[in-house]
């Protein structure tokens, strides 16, 4: 990792929610971002089954989609999400990690579009994948 | 013709409020957030207390967009499944004496779930309420409100679709 992406790391992961979840950034690099975030059974919303909530999935992809519009080469100076669309495709396995992968495809003067994937373990299979609208502010 | 006695208002306030507790309790992830439920008749309004695990900017500081996001979700799911509980625990179907998260009926499963980031969310309580715009055998639609010092200034909304459990029997 580049000094410029272990600051990244640092910062991501001591916001607040982002460490309370156990999350972890992987890679950063143009627009690309991958973060992990581990299994806790605090982090379950169906008891039957011990399947993680999708609230949890949310705020791994809401931060992997920010994260990634701060890294795009455009190099803007802070984001906020406009707008988050999440599918959930199928339960995460419980037990298993879930990865987020976001890439923030365009970028305009004040909006930057972003999408992302979540895997568990099943690496071959998607868990949910997400389609974010995120606001692009100007240096001063 | 006379009139069945009505329930003593404290028998019905126990079985609704005891029946909403085992279905909040119950969820682990509500228990993390520290969301709790707030019921006027079957309305429900879900509160997130602020605490700094929530936050997501600290130089602002604002509430974590993911946060937001499970507290709507969240209000949504516990709407729906007390509207989808509501009918068989007035009429005694569901033994309201002995409930834990297995004598309750599954949660609805989440299918999709947008979320419109109107303002950024305070350092302060949040609140949120849902509305069912439709509910099927199968499928519902949802759109959950959620607002801090105003009730008429949302800092997010969000709309989702949900897989209904199946019905017993």
């Amino acid at each position: 990792m580049t000094q410029k992406n272990r600051m990244a790391q640092q910062f991501i992961e001591a916001l607040p929610h982002a460490k309370a979840l156990g999350m972890k950034l992987e890679m950063l690099d143009e627009g690309v971002a991958q973060i992990a975030m581990p299994y806790s059974e605090k982090l379950i919303g169906d008891p039957k089954t011990g399947v993680i909530h999708g609230g949890a999935v949310s705020a791994l992809m809401d931060t992997c989609c920010g994260a990634a519009v701060m890294s795009h080469p455009s190099n803007p100076h802070g984001t906020a999400t406009i707008d988050l669309r999440i599918e959930y495709l199928r339960a995460a396995t419980p037990g298993q990690r879930i990865v987020t992968k976001a890439s923030c495809y365009h970028v305009t003067r004040s909006v930057a579009f972003v999408r992302a994937t979540a895997r568990d373990e099943e690496e071959e299979s998607l868990v949910a994948t997400a389609t974010g609208t995120f606001t692009v502010e100007a240096k001063r | 013709m006379s009139r069945p006695k009505p329930e003593p208002v404290q028998k019905i306030k126990q079985r609704r409020d005891g029946v909403l507790r085992a279905l909040v309790e119950g969820v682990p992830y509500i228990q993390f957030l520290g969301i709790q439920f707030e019921r006027r008749g079957d309305e429900l309004t879900g509160v997130m207390p602020f605490k700094e695990e929530l936050i997501g900017n600290p130089l602002l500081p604002a509430l974590h967009g993911g946060a937001t996001a499970a507290f709507l979700e969240m209000t949504a799911i516990i709407t729906l499944s007390w509207a989808y509980i509501w009918e068989d625990m007035e009429s005694g179907a569901l033994d309201v004496t002995k409930l834990t998260p297995e004598s309750l009926p599954r949660l609805p499963k989440t299918i999709d779930f947008t979320v419109d980031y109107l303002r950024s969310g305070l350092p302060r309580d949040g609140y949120a309420r849902a509305r069912i715009n439709r509910s099927g055998r199968r499928y519902a639609s949802v759109h959950v409100e959620a607002w801090q010092d105003h009730r008429d200034r949302l800092f997010a909304q969000a709309t989702g679709h949900f897989l209904m459990p199946g019905r017993r029997g």
